[in-house]
């Protein structure tokens, strides 16, 4: 058996040094287009998990790689002349030069073939050939991998520098082309990682576009003097770069496989590049022991063991990528939310286990939240609306009535909850006229009512041709409804399609003015009802020629300009076959970027099924109120009867 | 499949309607060597008195919808109201081309169906009655949660890890609860098996995915080859929400049933 490893960084380093490790009698060559000692960027960084799986993994690189770490358990983030300090993190990050010449070390121990300066330019002739080489790999041209490439978040560089942080630092700085931010982190005695980021139309506006690598380094050194302390910036290379998410639809083809960023990147932002790779190289090798080098078998069980982790890493990372993105949007927060806000950002940490790793960042939240030294969680903590007093985020209760006859979904519609009322006024427009819910949804009654809408083309499959709505008949129905409520928050429900809805998308409405008719109910109701008057919006249509996210936004902004205080976040519903994009918490970031674009107050549902999601939405900022949708469960029930009577016996 | 006798697949039916099984199930492919699921489940209704019928699932989108609902209605009858209509838009192209329907616009269609079936918008002319029969939609896609929470009582997966499960339930409940719908969706699960023949199984699987490239070799992987695997899955799938599980067999032997129901005991 022989093994070709092509690129030299350390997925390709480590997996030589356990198929070595593995079988003596194997040979194996790593082969890397660049100098021993050539390297780009500067640290790396590790989480404690991935150094239990290096130590079981190899001790000996283990012990060396944990030796000349820099460890820290601290993240200070430095926003409008505040630092916030988090601690309980456990970070260790190593100089990326130092990692690779402690594994070249081991491989040249071990007996692995390295051979440097070397071009791959085919598929090299062995049992088994390794694609390590990186997110451009060459390899990837050998196999019908399906990859794919796209660029996401915003544009990065990545420097050195020579003050030593104590902790991984986000730094934000505000500037008049736009927020700048940067990630710092220290690698060793004396570096530390500097990567300076920012959206594409900043760096535009900023002319960055236009100057070369010494320019742009001394204008990030300026920017960020103060987080430097007066010290320099290192450039290996360092040019502004936009990152490429890979993936791939499968990581081998025949004798090949791929791994690490070959195979699939996640944004820096999260820093799992490296731990990513090195688990890579480990399944694989232990896969490739427990098939007894079957190679099919054990890349099957490689992928099988290594998607799903993968998988959850990149969208974490995309999350965070899209977080960073928009980072300006949420320069308004005050520091200790915005400082939430960011460490929960890509939905790994959530106030529960924030509150394990550092009760004391989660106690100032609530501290904050709450307005006294020992408060409850954010879902807890009381809120006012126009007067109304909330005891807590989640004591709403929707129920919802249709202003007229004629715009009653069915004929069951409409019972009324008990509780602290958020009263729906709706109508149902051309989604009227079916059958009860308990059976389906849009599904047309044989002997319904007229129903209308803004347009002639009817909601679902069989569906009535709607007619003109009569729009003074329909306001007056609204006014009148107001009128007689009886509720904590009145809702107009302009969402899913119903008639009110159907008049805000392209798709369903074809006048130029599509608010003209539903900022009319809105001031008309607003006119008659002094409380909280809420506006429940679909703020996308989930489709490409209807309403965006940024068309929902602008939406909700003009309706809070005229009257309404509180935005009821959802998407999707206003045609039948829309394409939503269904899982827990699906409407929150939705109403993350409502509430922080638009600045209003949002309430948001979307299967959100425990008390930690409310306390982390309502703590970081992502929503003033919720919607829970809280399982049943059996966590207390009687005994059955036989065993009531064992007990008796017993006790007698 | 292959090497599956009428007598096999009507004795399998008979016996798990004696045993402790709770439901058969059939799958749907046009272009191979397998029987048309409203056939089978016809068969199984007169061979069983007990077990509910299942389509795990058909492909909707390959009959004309008046004989989608009048197949369907007829298996319902039939088994004095057994049937449990799983219906998916289908993944192969080839089924479509032998089928003579346009493989566009299926999901379109599909939609259209189960508003059919389900509304009875043909005020009952195509009979028998429709009523009572428990629809299931498969899929993964948005719009497959937003059809199974428009117009179905449950989802049916399409197999895989516990995980895999629990996060396309998730989805399922999310959909459901979006729609608006009353209580919770019952959320049907399948697995495959072989317990004689591991080899062949996953021959077998390996054959029936290979329109899938790569993912047939980890569908392959899945193929449940011990009762200690059984037992695992089938606790993942408990623990993960799962209301009814269908475990389909990859070895056409009767024994494999009866070494199910050992590891199932």
């Amino acid at each position: 058996m022989n093994v070709e490893i092509v690129g030299g960084g350390p997925a390709g380093l480590y997996l030589a040094i356990l198929l070595r490790k593995l079988d003596r009698g194997v040979d194996v060559r790593v082969l890397e287009r660049n100098a021993p000692d050539a390297t780009f960027g500067f640290g790396v960084v590790f989480s404690e998990e991935t150094l239990g799986a290096l130590r079981d993994a190899d001790p000996e690189t283990h012990l060396e790689i944990t030796d000349t770490f820099a460890r820290w358990d601290r993240i200070a983030i430095r926003f409008r002349g505040r630092e916030l300090s988090s601690r309980g993190h456990s970070f260790s990050a190593i100089a990326r030069k130092r990692l690779l010449e402690i594994l070249q070390e081991r491989c040249r121990e071990l007996g692995v073939t390295l051979e440097f300066g070397v071009e791959v330019e085919e598929l090299p002739d062995a049992d088994l050939v390794v694609g390590a080489d990186g997110a451009n790999s060459l390899l990837r041209r050998f196999g019908d991998f399906g990859t794919k490439v796209r660029p996401e978040g915003s544009k990065y560089v990545w420097f050195g520098t020579d003050h030593v942080f104590d902790a991984f630092t986000f730094a934000f700085r505000e500037t008049e082309h736009g927020l700048f931010n940067a990630h710092a982190y220290p690698y060793d005695e004396r570096m530390s990682t500097f990567i300076v980021e920012c959206p594409e139309p900043v760096w535009r506006a900023a002319g960055l576009d236009e100057l070369d690598e010494q320019e742009s380094l001394a204008f990030c050194e300026q920017l960020f003097a103060n987080e430097l302390r007066g010290r320099e910036l290192y450039s290996n290379r360092s040019l502004w770069l936009d990152f490429p998410k890979i993936t791939n639809a499968t990581w081998h083809a025949g004798n090949l496989v791929i791994l690490g960023d070959a195979a699939h990147t996640a944004h820096f932002s999260i820093g799992s590049g490296t731990k990513l790779a090195l688990d890579d190289s480990i399944s694989l090798a232990a896969a490739l022991a427990r098939r007894r080098w079957d190679l099919a078998a054990a890349f099957v069980d490689y992928e099988l063991e290594r998607e799903p982790y993968v998988q959850r890493t990149q969208d974490a990372a995309s999350e965070s990528a899209a977080y960073f993105g928009r980072i300006a949007s949420y320069s308004h927060l005050e520091p200790i939310q915005f400082g939430f806000n960011l460490l929960t950002r890509s939905g790994r940490i959530t106030h529960a286990t924030l509150g394990v790793r550092d009760p004391h960042f989660t106690r100032a939240l609530d501290a904050w939240f709450g307005g006294r030294a020992v408060s409850p969680p954010p879902a807890f903590s009381p809120f006012e609306l126009r007067g109304v007093r909330f005891e807590n985020r989640f004591e709403l209760v929707e129920s919802s009535v249709a202003v007229s006859e004629e715009g009653r979904t069915s004929r069951e519609a409409g019972i009324r909850p008990g509780g602290k009322i958020l009263l729906r006024l709706s109508h149902a427009g051309r989604r009227g006229a079916t059958q009860p819910r308990s059976r389906g949804v849009d599904l047309p009654l044989a002997d319904g009512w007229p129903v209308v809408a803004p347009t002639k083309r009817p909601y679902g499959p069989f569906g009535a041709i709607p007619g003109r709505p009569d729009e003074d008949a329909v306001l007056d129905a609204f006014v009148a409804a107001a009128e007689s409520a009886d509720a904590a928050v009145l809702e107009i429900d302009m969402a899913h399609g119903y008639l009110l809805g159907s008049y805000l998308s392209p798709l369903t409405n074809d006048e130029d003015d599509r608010l003209r008719f539903p900022l009319r109910v809105l001031e008309a109701v607003r006119a008659v009802w002094e409380g909280p008057l809420a506006v429940r919006l679909s703020v996308t249509d989930w489709h490409p020629r209807g309403n965006s996210v940024e068309d929902g936004i602008a939406i909700a902004r003009a309706f809070a300009e005229n009257g309404c205080d509180l935005i009821h976040v959802e998407a999707g519903q206003t045609i039948h076959d829309d394409r939503p994009q269904y899982r827990r918490g699906f409407l929150t970031a939705l109403s993350d970027r409502v509430r922080n674009e638009a600045r209003v107050p949002t309430l948001v549902g979307g299967h959100l099924t425990t008390l930690d999601e409310a306390n982390t939405i309502v703590g970081a900022g992502r929503a003033d109120l919720v919607l829970l949708d809280l399982p049943e469960t059996e966590i207390d029930r009687p005994l059955p009867l036989s065993n009531s009577l064992l007990l008796g016996e017993v006790r007698a | 499949m292959p090497g599956a006798s009428g007598d096999l697949v009507l004795e399998w039916a008979r016996r798990a309607d004696a045993g402790p099984f709770s439901s058969v199930g059939v799958l749907e492919r046009v272009v191979y060597d397998s029987y048309d699921p409203f056939a089978a489940l016809a068969a199984a209704a007169a061979a069983t008195s007990r077990v509910r019928l299942a389509t795990m699932i058909a492909i909707g989108p390959l009959r004309s919808t008046a004989l989608l609902a009048k197949q369907a209605a007829s298996v319902h009858a039939l088994s004095g109201g057994r049937l449990t209509l799983g219906l998916a838009v289908g993944a192969r192209t080839d089924d479509f081309d032998a089928a003579g329907v346009e493989h566009k616009g299926r999901g379109k269609r599909l939609g259209e169906q189960l508003a059919y079936i389900r509304g009875n918008v043909d005020g009952d002319s195509v009979g028998p009655s429709r009523d009572g029969i428990e629809i299931l939609v498969g899929g993964l896609s948005g719009q497959a949660y937003s059809r199974m929470a428009r117009y179905a009582d449950g989802y049916a997966h399409n197999g895989g890890p516990p995980r895999a499960f629990a996060n396309a339930a998730g989805r399922a409940l999310a959909a459901w609860g979006d729609l608006g719908r009353p209580g919770q969706p019952k959320l049907w699960g399948q697995g495959y098996f072989a317990f004689g023949d591991p080899d062949r199984g996953g021959d077998y699987l390996l054959d029936y995915y290979a329109f899938t490239g790569p993912f047939a070799e980890k569908i392959a992987a899945g193929n449940l080859t011990s009762a200690r695997a059984v037992k695992d899955y089938v606790r993942g799938y408990e623990e993960a929400g799962c209301d009814e599980l269908v475990l389909f067999p990859t070895v056409a032997e009767i024994d494999e049933l009866e070494r199910l129901q050992e590891a199932l005991a």
